[in-house]
């Protein structure tokens, strides 16, 4: 009917154009999720995806246990989806298309079924379904029910091939959907967003269907990006890492929630695409046969992820120590686990100053919190001169007012002067 | 029932009846802090694993971290990690390798806020994947730290939390509290809070300086400060 006719019956409906182009990528990315749990995945334009299963039953703990699964991740992604099951992938789509949430076993069933759905499942044109109507065939029944050289002779002999195929008299061959190497995905958001919280919910839906891509890839991924689209300004790029590839959905809302939580949007987000690029085989996980007591041991790796996510990737660091005669280079911030260098250094104190603090100097007496006393020393430090950072320091242990001990040094180069550059804590 | 003999030892020897002058000494893991003398005065014989423990030091660098020494050693030889967030300086390795601690296990957290320090420790005490947590909360409030005492139950790993002396006054769910203070240049430790009964006396443990040895004093002929090389012997203190 008319645009202006259906206004005119409902006032507040609410008009949308068609997108062909996203219904497909839509449709795509459906069945790149589906290939899961069959390799045998077809698809049935525009709005139907066909996943051959009697093979994937027992694995998946029989139907019940797939069609669970199917309905909770589509709804995950925020699709409603009807599941029908039939013995031909035909007769399967058409049970769908009606609405029908049947799953026929046995072909011995399938006839009386197929017999009261409509014509209009036919793939026919119009002239053909307002022929049929008029003499009166509406259901497959009705038409099988006719002589066959007659709808031959009238109608040709596509609507009979279909309803064969269906019934499983002629084969029904397909082309298995391929999914595609790398993983794309991207959802346009009914309003634009200015917080970030909100698009953890669109980018959830986002990583299910990643999750399912890789699961039917058997692979993982190391790195995904996320990409939001603004009105005016460049992309924001969104890389998140992980220590070791993964396929977790839950992992990955995990750290995205992270990154999310800090991150101020510059401009409203219209768009949210994930992006996955180097997919790498990731064998399953095997399941544990008894359940330990209390927590289970955590995993060092997704602490350090989180911490990361959420800090920055220079947050979390290791420290080692270096052959070096100056002590502000002798131990350094590092990456986590480098091993010990067996060195012999002399007494040295649990902190180092990010950089030496200037004491004051009183009748010769350096000062923190009163005047210090020198405990132990000069241990003389020179060295450096190679690449230009040289040293010449004379270090002592002093004990201050407090009964607290530093490590202080006086420099024997130019002005001199008493500096403090370590705590004994 | 009225045959069965009353026995009031028996009666006193069930676990669920606590007498008021005794030290929880069995059910709590811990880790031992090295100490005979303090070790003694915990319950368990150690750090409690799995809890919070507070340490406030009545002045930066009076042997706070000598003190954690020996248990965090034994925990980096073992393979557990220690995690160090938003320390004050740096942790200098040659120091901690001095001490026993393995620094291939050592992590350290640099945060950028006291929210930021206070997620980060959450987090590595819930992930019950670290064999120690140290962290310096810059003021953490009463609600802030029954969230970290209840991210760490359950797990195996002793939480150590360094605050300030003005601290001390305040309530904490921590099940140890321990202030440190100095007697005679040696570590005086008061244990504020623990399970158990109340420890009156402060456990004084020896001295911690540096060993004096190896490095004679050298009178430097450019130094400026005469003063202070000349009456280097008389200031020097034996341990």
């Amino acid at each position: 009917m008319a645009v202006a006719a259906a206004l005119a019956l409902a006032p507040r409906l609410r008009i949308a154009p068609r997108d062909p182009a996203t219904e497909t990528e839509a449709l795509l990315g459906v069945a790149g999720w589906a290939a899961q749990f069959t390799p045998g995945v077809a698809l049935e334009f525009p709005d139907g995806v066909l996943l051959e299963a009697s093979g994937s039953l027992k694995l998946f703990g029989g139907l019940e246990s797939i069609l669970e699964r199917l309905r909770r991740g589509l709804a995950e992604m925020g699709w409603s989806s009807v599941l029908a099951g039939a013995p031909t992938p035909r007769a399967a789509f058409w049970l769908a298309l009606v609405g029908k949430q049947k799953f026929i076993g046995e072909s011995a069933e399938l006839e009386p079924v197929l017999a009261a759905l409509p014509l209009e499942v036919l793939r026919c044109n119009d002239e053909t379904l307002a022929a049929f109507e008029a003499i009166g065939v509406r259901t497959l029944g009705e038409l099988r029910a006719l002589p066959r050289e007659g709808i031959a002779r009238r109608f040709g002999q596509g609507p009979l091939a279909e309803l064969d195929r269906a019934l499983g008299r002629l084969p029904d061959p397909r082309n298995f959907f391929v999914p595609p190497a790398r993983f794309r995905a991207a959802i346009e958001l009914p309003a634009e967003a200015t917080q970030a919280e909100t698009l953890l919910f669109a980018a959830r839906r986002l990583i299910v269907q990643l999750a399912g891509f890789l699961a039917a890839r058997s692979g993982g991924v190391q790195r995904f990006v996320l990409r939001l689209r603004h009105r005016d300004r460049a992309a924001t790029e969104i890389a998140i890492g992980l220590v070791a590839p993964s396929r977790d959905a839950e992992h990955f809302t995990l750290l995205a929630r992270e990154r999310f939580a800090g991150l101020e949007l510059a401009e409203p987000v219209r768009e949210i695409a994930l992006q996955a690029e180097d997919i790498v085989p990731l064998a399953g996980n095997n399941l544990g046969l008894l359940l330990e007591q209390g927590k289970p041991p955590g995993q060092w790796e997704h602490l350090v992820e989180r911490l990361q996510a959420r800090l920055g990737a220079k947050a979390v660091c290791g420290i080692a120590g270096r052959a070096e005669h100056r002590p502000e280079r002798a131990g350094v911030i590092a990456d986590m686990g480098e091993k010990q260098l067996q060195r012999d250094f002399g007494e040295r104190p649990f902190w180092l100053l990010d950089r030496p603090r200037l004491l004051a100097e009183i009748e010769a007496v350096p000062h923190h919190d009163g005047p210090l006393e020198l405990l132990v020393g000069p241990e003389r430090i020179e060295s450096g001169w190679w690449d230009g950072h040289d040293v010449a320091r004379d270090y002592f242990v002093a004990r201050t007012q407090n009964e607290a001990l530093v490590w202080i040094y006086r420099e024997r180069r130019g002005e001199g002067g008493w500096y403090l550059h370590g705590v004994f804590a | 029932m009225a045959s069965m003999p009353f026995s009031f030892a028996a009666l006193l020897d069930r676990p669920d009846i606590w007498r008021g002058d005794s030290l929880n000494r069995t059910g709590t893991p811990t880790v031992p802090c090295g100490f005979p003398g303090l070790d003694a005065e915990l319950p368990g014989g150690g750090w409690p694993a799995g809890a919070l423990t507070e340490i406030l030091p009545a002045h930066e660098g009076i042997g706070e971290l000598r003190l954690l020494g020996p248990a965090l050693a034994g925990l980096s030889k073992r393979g557990l990690r220690i995690v160090w967030i938003a320390p004050p300086h740096l942790p200098y390795a040659p120091a901690l390798a001095a001490a026993g601690i393995d620094i291939a296990n050592l992590v350290v957290v640099r945060t950028a806020s006291p929210k930021e320090t206070l997620w980060a420790t959450e987090q590595a005490l819930a992930s019950n994947a670290c064999g120690a947590v140290l962290a310096w909360p810059r003021d953490a409030k009463y609600a802030e730290l029954r969230r970290l005492q209840i991210a760490a139950e359950g797990g195996r790993a002793p939480a150590f939390l360094f605050r300030f002396p003005k601290a001390t006054g305040e309530p904490s769910p921590a099940a140890l509290r321990i202030a440190l203070g100095t007697s005679d240049g040696g570590l005086a430790v008061r244990v504020l809070k623990r399970r158990g009964a109340p420890l009156a006396r402060p456990v004084l443990l020896p001295p911690m300086p540096p060993a004096l040895h190896g490095k004679t004093h050298h009178v430097d002929r450019h130094s400026a400060a005469p003063a202070a090389a000349r009456d280097f012997s008389a200031r020097l203190v034996h341990a």
